[in-house]
């Protein structure tokens, strides 16, 4: 019996002094802040558009980083968002629902617009400019292609174009790709 | 000395830990993914482990054998390996989230990690003193590393090689870990220990 | 036993030696006719795009600058002959996506007339190098080997970086190609006047001038002129016919023995290169003055019916520089703008001549065949690693960059890689090594330049919410303010309306 005893009180006060020791490492290695919520945000492609749900980029990373959310969300991010996002988070990658869209800009057909600068307020990055009863155009180098200009606009005025290839944006497909081959089309269309 | 280097030798190379004797697999499948992290790990495992082996001997001939309570070995062995793996991801959280974030879930579950008690019962076993049981969990963390930093980099190449699709992903580690073993078990017969 | 110890450290045998098929070595060099109309796209070079300085239906003389650099990494551009710009738009160029460029179109009107307003500079001894560079500048020269950087940013003196030692780069390993060939044979006295004057540009005191061994012929032009002009500081050095011999930082440590560091220039070692015909244009704008409007091209391959080496205008279209030389039908043959190692395929033969232009070659589709079969699985020979000039390992890049692995490229040094195509050359798999590199550079330019856009959107961003934020605030404020006093001036209400009623 007291044998037993001993086995319980020497356990007990083992594991009480093991507590207090990491207790007072706990004081001694405090991390402030959770650093991770700015680096999934780093990885993200800031269109604000609000396609995974959440209201914006900030917002899904912070609903990553606290495990809130799958890393499969980002569509304008595509596959490889998704893959960094996986990484960092130390989780399986998860298949992303929508393919891969091109991108595209927003285009404001200014004679029908009215001036209303519904649009100008949707904006998150604000590459809208006019003022009211004015006619809006939108800075296309600076349009995410969010479509968040669309549906307050009351006139159906803007348009989603895709954005057009540049040659110094131009980049060597993968060899025996599809774009290569498409490439290749490209030119024979030029051709004729 | 000779004594010392014979535990090392034996340890790192001819009975290790994880191609010779088996333990420590989920950390070497989980974390040999990239060489950046098993180095970390490796460092991790290595400080737990010898402070593991130590703290238990002194558990074993302090605590255990003048209370009598040797039944209570297993737990309390596994008590000081939690709390030293509790320290070590506060201090890992702390001085790099980079590895702390590489590291994963797989830096808690050094705790569950079969090598390091199996290091600890097995220092009881060999009726080792404390510097031998310190030495012993030492070389078995240095085992454990070399040839977690060593899968590591044979996974980054094979990561870039193309291999047929069946074999993607955990069936070529596997069959690599196993080639690794065999390999390993050309040091079989250098050192009886 | 000391042999084989000296051999260790012997530099490494890097490049390989390709069948050389010069077959227009001993063409002298022919004039171009007059074309009936030249395109000029507005960008020619490394850098910023040129802005015209025309406009539809201007009459300009031959050499009369018709776009401006904008932007100081750019080169300017100058109308090859006299006429009238009939368009200003669109064109297909020599660039492989196929994509198009915004051109000068110019109908020649016959007189090739030449604009005398640029001084010829006779005196250019005494000038100071900053007139000079002007020049060079103003004539809008950029590097004729292929590369086609603006040039006078080359000839800046860096008071950190003095320049020691300029080579003169004659080495044309590239098969098939010998305008560098012809024009150093038949202008050796204006290249080497040209050096002279780049010496005297950049303040250095000994020039070298680097050419194979297959080409006996300059190396005893240079010698000769050399020998009766006694310029003791420059040297004529042969070089081993290999290929990439002519690749700058591979010629600079044959000639050296020194390394240029990776990510550095020439110029950080003391030394710059220049390209033979690059140094012929500089002599040309200073003692002639007259601007880049036209290079040497060689026009060959094994479909090419009369082969020859051409000094072409700026902005004809390739097809009619075909038609000269006997090739009117191009069905079939496969076309190569430059040459065959690190060229790219023509999309469109009416892409006119630009300054990058060193070949045009036309290759029977069975050659083309010959030469490009099918990938299969690397094997692991390491003949890359061997053959790569950068000292490089191909085979794993590859992999990477197949693999879509480009956090790993870095490590492995792909941005060392100058594409010189030694790779995909021994490769026994032929797998298109260099093809592979190209996807992983142009990948990681897209994802660096996806990541600037999307700090800039952030930045909008996070502005944008603060701004709102700030408007809320100071809403609020004005609210509180006005609530406030009001609150404050609740007592004394009543008598407003007193006032009132008194006035």
């Amino acid at each position: 019996m007291q044998n037993l005893f001993t086995a319980m009180l020497s356990f007990s006060l083992f594991a009480l002094i093991s507590g207090i020791l990491l207790a007072i490492a706990t004081r001694f290695f405090k991390v402030e802040g959770d650093p991770i919520v700015e680096k999934i945000d780093a990885l993200l492609p800031q269109t604000q558009c609000g396609q995974c749900g959440f209201p914006g980029c900030k917002p899904y990373a912070t609903a990553v980083a606290e495990e809130r959310a799958e890393v499969n969300h980002c569509i304008p991010g595509g596959e490889r968002t998704m893959l960094a996002i996986a990484d960092l988070m130390g989780v399986e990658p998860k298949e992303i629902e929508e393919g891969p869209t091109a991108p595209m800009v927003a285009f404001i057909r200014e004679d029908e617009c009215i001036g209303c600068t519904l649009c100008i307020k949707s904006c998150p990055v604000d590459a809208i400019v006019g003022a009211p009863k004015q006619y809006h155009t939108i800075i296309a180098k600076d349009c995410t292609g969010c479509t968040l200009c669309l549906e307050p606009c009351p006139v159906d005025c803007i348009d989603m174009l895709i954005k057009p290839e540049l040659l110094e944006h131009w980049a060597w497909p993968l060899p025996g790709s599809n774009r290569a081959e498409l490439g290749h089309e490209r030119k024979e269309q030029h051709h004729a | 000395m000779y004594e010392f280097a014979v535990i090392l030798l034996s340890t790192i190379l001819v009975n290790n830990y994880v191609l010779a004797k088996f333990l420590g697999i989920c950390p070497f499948l989980g974390v040999s993914g990239k060489v950046e992290t098993a180095i970390g790990m490796s460092f991790a495992v290595m400080f737990v482990m010898t402070l593991a082996s130590t703290a238990s001997w002194l558990v074993q001939q302090y605590i255990l054998i003048p209370l009598d309570i040797l039944y209570l070995q297993t737990i309390f062995f596994i008590l000081i390996i939690a709390v030293l793996v509790q320290f070590i991801e506060m201090m890992i959280h702390k001085t790099s989230p980079v590895l702390y974030q590489g590291l994963g879930i797989f830096l808690p579950l050094i705790t569950t990690n079969c090598a390091v008690l199996g290091v600890a019962l097995l220092n009881i076993q060999h009726d080792h003193g404390l510097f031998t049981s310190a030495f012993y969990g030492l070389g078995a963390a240095i085992g454990f590393g070399l040839v977690l930093i060593l899968f590591a980099g044979l996974r980054e190449r094979l990561d870039g090689a193309p291999t047929p699709k069946a074999f993607k992903g955990s069936p070529l580690t596997l069959i690599t870990a196993g080639m690794m073993s065999l390999a390993f078990m050309g040091f079989s017969g250098l050192v009886k220990f | 036993m000391l042999k084989s110890l000296r051999s260790l450290f012997q530099p490494k045998v890097t490049g390989i030696y390709p069948e050389k098929h010069k077959l227009t070595a001993t063409a002298a060099i022919a004039e171009a006719p007059l074309s009936s109309h030249y395109i000029l796209p507005l960008k020619q070079h490394i850098g910023e795009i040129c802005t015209p300085l025309v406009r539809v239906g201007d009459r300009v003389l031959k050499g009369q600058k018709i776009a401006k650099s904008q932007g100081y990494l750019s080169a300017a551009i100058h109308a090859p002959t006299s006429g009238i710009i009939t368009k200003i738009g669109e064109h297909a160029i020599t660039h492989p996506s196929g994509l198009s460029m915004e051109s000068i179109f110019i109908e020649a009107d016959g007189n090739d007339q030449w604009d005398t307003t640029l001084a010829t500079l006779q005196d250019w001894k005494q000038l100071e190098p900053s007139i000079l560079r002007e020049r060079v500048r103003l004539s809008g020269i950029a590097g004729l080997g292929g590369a086609v950087f603006p040039t006078f940013i080359k000839l800046l003196q860096d008071k950190n970086h003095p320049i020691e030692s300029v080579i003169l780069n004659g080495a044309e390993c590239e098969p098939y190609l010998t305008n560098d060939h012809r024009l150093m044979v038949e202008h050796s006295e204006e290249i080497v006047l040209g050096l002279q004057m780049i010496l005297h540009m950049v303040k250095a005191n000994t020039a070298i001038i680097a050419i194979e061994d297959n080409k006996p012929d300059a190396i005893a032009c240079f010698q000769r002129i050399i020998t009766a002009q006694e310029l003791h500081h420059i040297e004529v050095k042969s070089l081993p016919s290999s290929y990439p011999q002519g690749s700058e930082k591979q010629l600079i440590e044959f000639l050296t023995k020194k390394q240029v560091p990776a990510g550095k220039l020439p110029l950080h070692i003391g030394l710059i290169c220049q390209n033979v015909g690059t140094t012929k244009a500089i002599h040309d704008a200073i003692l002639w003055g007259k601007p880049l409007i036209e290079r040497v091209v060689t026009v060959s391959g094994d479909a090419m019916p009369n082969p020859g080496n051409m000094r072409v205008r700026l902005g004809t279209p390739i097809d009619q520089l075909l038609a000269w030389h006997g090739l009117e039908n191009m069905d079939g043959c496969h076309l190569i703008h430059g040459g065959p190692m690190m060229g790219e395929r023509l999309g469109h033969a009416h892409a006119p001549v630009v300054k990058a232009t060193n070949a045009v070659l036309a290759f029977l589709p069975q050659t083309m065949m010959a030469a490009h079969k099918e990938e299969s699985p690397c094997i692991r020979c390491g003949d890359c690693s061997q053959v790569c000039p950068a000292s490089l390992t191909p085979n794993l890049l590859a992999d990477l960059c197949r693999q879509d692995q480009f956090e790993k490229v870095a490590d492995y040094h792909l941005f060392d890689c100058i594409e010189c195509g030694c790779c995909s050359y021994v490769c026994p798999s032929h797998i298109p090594l260099v093809h592979y590199f190209r996807y992983g550079k142009g990948q990681l330019a897209t994802i660096k330049r996806e990541k600037a856009f999307a700090d800039e959107s952030r930045q909008r961003s996070s502005a944008k919410e603060a701004r709102i934020q700030r408007e809320k605030e100071a809403k609020e404020a004005a609210a509180a303010k006005r609530k406030q006093a009001r609150a404050a001036t609740a007592p004394v209400t009543p008598p407003t309306q007193p006032t009132e009623g008194q006035s």
